[in-house]
């Protein structure tokens, strides 16, 4: 909401200089997005007369005049058909900035002449649009004053962000009214005029009671829509509103001055009388921003018997609007049902002036007021004469009346204020407050209905810095821990992910259907995306992690090692989940070991096992299974369980279909862990469990099988290790080999078995016993040792 | 006799010295001290020898055969330090060759501001609480006293769901990407007795996408609800928490009256700074004011709407971006950057794995 001081003095009798009010409205709530004064870039622009203005010697066009602007002649070259003695014009001398030509004036020699500056044109001035010749000023202004001053332009620009609740701030008397309350000056109440009206007024009537509970009206016949007067157009300029006649003007100047919007109509171009009426399903209207809108059943529209001419309380109709031959006009002054008025809007998706004021709510007890002053400006500006005000329906004045202990300023607030000065401070708003603390709330405060909002108004005005800090009240001793397990376990698995050389990203959450297709689709679709590329909700973190990957590969990276934690969002619950990318280069090549290494499936696995770990998962208990789903190589890819439902993570080589589609070439290795399908560490206290080192040695045996290809290495550790449980402490492949000299359709598998005596070392018997014990397990899974 | 031990001595002491190798000083030592050697021989004569005569020769033979063996191991230490020597210089390598000291990952910001956030407020008694992203309409604007035709929801630029019937349950059917993270205050009213402390830090989405907004970004919200709790109290954990976060004691805050429609009265916040190098740093108010937090007393409506009674319980709640906390403390000034992955911008602008923030070692890093 943008208004100038001048204008605001208008309604606010003050002394405050400029600072004083835009410190002032901020500490109010009114906060200052910004001041700017349109005068200061003219003020080397002065009231010159033109002495004298001879035939340039060298050119035609020109002239050379004698300029006075104060300091007696200066000799000025000049190009303008209407330079002439005598002329009252504005003058630059060297040293000033044209704004309209971006250029700063010097002394110089045109065509041999010197020339000491320069008369301007209102174009070059950035003052209106004038460029036929140079501005020609009234006889009596005063020579030498400066310009912006003589201009009236000198009025600084003050653009207040007014709050949603704030319905009596849109209008400049309304923020008046704050700052008079807030010690800034008096308010000074509007001029509502007499208006005299003859004969019938306009005939309208209301069927959307609902939309439209107040619809008053009053036509001004035989009137002229010429120009606004100076100082409107001026006003209306200076906030970046562009004049366009008389009847426009006003209406805008009463929407921003008394925040009360208000329509006109050609009443020639009507046909029977208007109607408020809830608009019929694809009814079309051309608004006044020249877009045609299809309305829908249900929003409020004013209409005649041919058709709609505005949107309710939104924007006006382009066929009835007013034109410079409209002699006959309808002022409609209406109050619109504020949550109908947000609805249209929504709905049209069209913002306007008027609907910022009606969707807040306008004054319900100001109708009749605003309908007077409007009628006086059009008759007092373009003539004519006014009929009676019809009036139908009734505007929803109801006074709000709120039962007030001022202790809760001290309680709520925190700042105790004096009773007294807290009625001073509501009555200076417009509350009226009783004896016994009944305090009402004026029409213009629909956003007033409790105590809290009173203290708010209390607080605001006497100042909210002048709260004092009061400390919470502290648990005595040293704070509690507050991390859920949850919590505890992902900021573990994030630290672990980071010491493990793992970059973490953050990447949207949502996806293009494209990029979910491959991990199962996204449930949740967006109805109303900024781009398909952010359309569904991510079902895995890959896609994200993916896509950041091929950027970084783009930009020259040769080793890309992401991870990141954040949700999956499934049809039942959103999931927490830790995705991790390995691309391009696992070793760089490198005097050491030569060329370059990928990353492979098994990196993967060591990654999931070793983060899960980190996160407290009994990975001792793992079991490795396929089924890792569409977008992982089938042949290098599977999943961690703990059981056989309880899926902890899955990894592997991603689907080259997949990389294909977000544009990586090469083997790109992948994990997702399912941070909330991990077991939650069960609260047992610090103590740890007995735990002595064996004192005896341990032993070591090493067994080489023949086994088939197909048999997974883990099928044969766990016949192994279950062959002796006392005895057998660990058992692990340490080779895995297959071609010369192992059959065909076999491979050869060494393992490395780790016994542990308990009592006393064992016998050679008892290791053999254990031997043949380990060999039948192993036969048992197709394993025949190797001789 | 003794001439001949004295003689003897000379030139095995010679011989030993002069050794070229190990093999060379064996065969000295086979000569002087094997089975055939001339000093075993001349220990074997001492047996033939009358008492008077060994008790002259003894200690001679003796006293030869300990400074042969001591010369003989002096001279082995000192051979075999001289080929450890050599070996060694042999093996000599070029250590300023490059070895590989990559492998250290990062740490988002917005992950280490969120877990700074958890430090401190823990210490103050807040615990860290959560809440969906995919909200119900009910959450994320009704029951925060929000209703449909608010021109406060046009503000909030609200991605919605497709594929939802208008008109549906607002509490289970209708849902939206929460814009705030405060519907988190709604469900940890309705799913917690009062005292209520919590900061609930997370994702946030808003269909804005420019130079400063991104469609998707990070806010934490803070939540009192106790008997007693003024507006005072606000001023004062704001005030500490910002010192707190930028570890600096010369924060200075300026409350402005503002409006949402949750909370009654309700203040925005801005925290001045001061201009050092060009940069807005965060202290002091000789630069300006910055807008950093939306707070306010939670309105009677929010509290009532959880089942609460406004009469009886009261408390503040307050709503702060952490992608800006993260900007305004470590310098960064590209919001968009925080969401592409360059691993270039991660390695600058991340924190290592061991940076935990805790209250003893400071939160910062």
């Amino acid at each position: 909401m943008k208004f100038t001081l001048g204008w605001l003095k208008s309604h606010l009798d003050t002394d405050a200089d400029l600072d004083t009010i835009v410190e002032g409205l901020t500490r109010i709530g009114l906060e200052v997005e910004g001041v700017h004064n349109p005068g200061e870039a003219l003020a080397p622009f002065r009231v010159a007369r033109i002495l004298s203005a001879e035939r340039h010697p060298q050119a035609d066009k020109l002239q050379v005049l004698s300029v006075d602007a104060g300091d007696g002649p200066m000799q000025v070259v000049c190009g303008a058909p209407n330079a002439r003695a005598g002329l009252v014009g504005v003058f630059g001398a060297p040293g000033a900035y044209v704004p309209g030509l971006d250029v700063t004036l010097k002394v110089a020699a045109i065509r041999g002449v010197e020339s000491n500056g320069m008369m301007c044109s209102a174009r070059e001035l950035q003052i209106g649009e004038g460029h036929d010749g140079i501005i020609e000023l009234p006889e009596d202004a005063i020579i030498g004053t400066s310009f912006p001053d003589y201009a009236g332009l000198n009025d600084p620009v003050i653009d207040v962000s007014i709050t949603p609740n704030r319905q009596d701030c849109m209008g400049v008397h309304g923020i008046a009214r704050d700052l008079a309350a807030a010690g800034l000056g008096t308010l000074i109440a509007p001029t509502v005029p007499e208006v005299a009206g003859e004969g019938a007024g306009p005939d309208i009537r209301i069927e959307d009671a609902e939309g439209c509970p107040a619809f008053y009206a009053q036509a001004v016949s035989g009137l002229t829509n010429g120009e606004a007067p100076e100082w409107m157009r001026q006003r209306l300029t200076a906030i970046g509103q562009k004049p366009i006649s008389a009847l426009v003007d006003i209406t805008n100047y009463m929407t921003v001055d008394l925040g009360r919007p208000l329509h006109v109509y050609d009443k020639a171009k009507l046909t029977g009388g208007l109607v408020a009426r809830k608009a019929r399903e694809g009814e079309t209207v051309e608004a006044l921003n020249g877009k045609t809108y299809t309305l829908s059943e249900g929003m409020t529209v004013i209409a005649d018997d041919a058709g709609v001419h505005d949107i309710g309380g939104i924007m006006g109709g382009e066929h009835s609007g007013v034109s410079e031959t409209t002699t006959d006009v309808i002022i409609e002054c209406a109050y619109f049902t504020p949550e109908a008025i947000a609805r249209t809007g929504q709905k049209l998706a069209l913002t306007s002036d008027a609907r910022q004021r009606f969707e807040r709510g306008v004054d319900p007890a100001f109708l009749d007021d605003g309908l007077a002053i409007a009628t006086f400006l059009v008759q007092h500006i373009c003539g004519g004469k006014a009929s009676s005000v019809t009036r139908v329906g009734q505007p929803p004045v109801t006074a709000k009346t709120i039962g007030y202990d001022p202790n809760l300023a001290e309680t709520l607030g925190g700042l105790a204020v004096a009773p007294d000065r807290q009625k001073t401070i509501l009555e200076s708003l417009g509350f009226t407050v009783t004896a016994d603390w009944q305090v009402t709330a004026p029409s213009w405060r629909r956003d007033v209905d409790g105590p809290a909002d009173l203290v708010e108004e209390v607080i605001r005005i006497e100042g909210i810095d002048h709260v004092p800090p009061v400390a919470l009240p502290r648990a005595p001793g040293v704070a509690r821990p507050t991390a859920t397990p949850q919590q505890k376990l992902e900021r573990r698995a994030r630290r672990a992910a980071a010491a493990r050389g793992l970059d973490e990203a953050v990447t949207w959450s949502f996806i293009s259907e494209a990029q979910a297709a491959p991990f199962g689709g996204g449930a949740f679709t967006l109805a109303n995306p900024i781009s398909e590329d952010l359309k569904v909700m991510r079902p895995s973190l890959l896609p994200g992690l993916l896509a950041a990957t091929e950027r970084n590969i783009k930009r020259g990276a040769t080793s890309v090692r992401l991870f990141e934690i954040g949700r999956r969002y499934l049809q039942d619950a959103e999931r927490p989940t830790l995705g991790v990318v390995l691309a391009g280069d696992k070793l760089q090549r490198n005097w050491r070991s030569g060329k370059a290494q990928g990353y492979d499936a098994y990196d993967a696995k060591a990654e999931a096992i070793a983060l899960l770990a980190q996160a407290g998962a009994p990975v001792d208990n793992l079991q490795v299974m396929g089924e890792a789903g569409d977008a992982w190589h089938p042949g290098q890819s599977g999943t961690l369980r703990l059981g056989p439902k309880t899926v902890l993570a899955a990894f592997g080589m991603v689907h080259p279909s997949v990389l294909k589609a977000f544009d990586l070439d090469g083997a790109v290795a992948a994990v997702e862990l399912y941070l909330d399908a991990i077991p939650p560490k069960r609260a047992t206290g610090f103590m740890r469990p007995a735990y002595t080192p064996p004192a005896l040695q341990s032993v070591r045996r090493d067994f080489a099988f023949l086994v088939p290809t197909d048999l997974a290495a883990d099928s044969l550790i766990r016949a192994v290790r279950g062959a002796d449980k006392a005895a057998i402490t660990a058992a692990r492949v340490f080779d895995v080999f297959a071609g010369q000299g192992v059959p065909e359709g076999h491979k050869s598998v060494a393992v490395e078995v780790l016994l542990q005596p308990s009592q006393k070392s064992f016998t050679d018997e008892e290791l053999k016993a254990i031997a043949d014990r380990i060999v039948a397990a192993a036969a048992k899974q197709g394993a025949q040792l190797r001789g | 006799m003794s001439n001949e031990t004295d003689h003897m001595r000379e030139h095995l002491l010679a011989a030993i010295a002069a050794a070229p190798a190990l093999d060379a000083l064996e065969t000295v030592r086979v000569d002087a001290l094997g089975k055939q050697g001339r000093i075993t021989q001349l220990l074997k004569t001492l047996g033939k020898m009358s008492p008077e005569e060994r008790q002259v020769e003894g200690p001679r033979i003796h006293s030869l055969r300990e400074a042969v063996t001591e010369a003989l191991a002096a001279r082995k230490a000192a051979l075999e330090q001289a080929a450890l020597d050599a070996r060694l210089s042999s093996e000599r390598l070029d250590m300023t060759l490059p070895v590989d000291t990559t492998g250290f990952g990062t740490v988002h910001p917005v992950s280490q501001v969120m877990d700074e956030l958890a430090e401190i407020f823990a210490d103050l008694g807040f615990a860290v609480a959560t809440g969906p992203e995919v909200e119900t309409d009910w959450h994320n604007f009704t029951a925060l006293n929000i209703p449909e035709t608010h021109p406060a929801r046009a503000m909030h630029d609200t991605f919605y769901l497709a594929g939802v019937e208008p008109g549906g349950d607002e509490r289970t059917v209708r849902r939206v990407l929460r814009t705030h993270t405060s519907p988190v205050q709604i469900r940890t009213m309705l799913d917690q007795k009062p005292p209520i402390r919590i900061i609930a830090p997370g994702r946030t989405y808003r269909s804005d996408s420019d130079a400063t907004h991104t469609p998707m970004f990070h806010q934490v919200e803070g939540l009192v609800i106790d008997k007693g709790i003024t507006l005072g109290h606000l001023k004062w954990t704001l005030e500490t928490f910002l010192k707190a976060f930028f570890e600096r004691d010369d924060i200075v805050l300026r409350l402005r009256p503002s409006y949402f429609p949750f909370t009654e009265p309700s203040a925005e916040v801005d925290v001045g700074y001061t201009i050092e190098k060009g940069k807005r740093v965060i202290g002091g108010s000789g630069g300006g004011w910055m807008e950093v937090l939306g707070s306010g007393m939670v309105h009677p409506k929010v509290i009532e709407a959880c089942g609460l009674d406004p009469n009886e319980w009261q408390g503040f709640a307050f709503g702060c971006g952490i992608d800006r906390l993260a900007m305004l403390k470590y310098g960064m000034d590209d919001l968009r950057a925080f969401f592409d992955g360059d691993i270039r911008w991660l390695k600058h602008y991340g924190f290592a794995s061991l940076d935990v923030p805790t209250l003893s070692g400071g939160v910062g890093a």
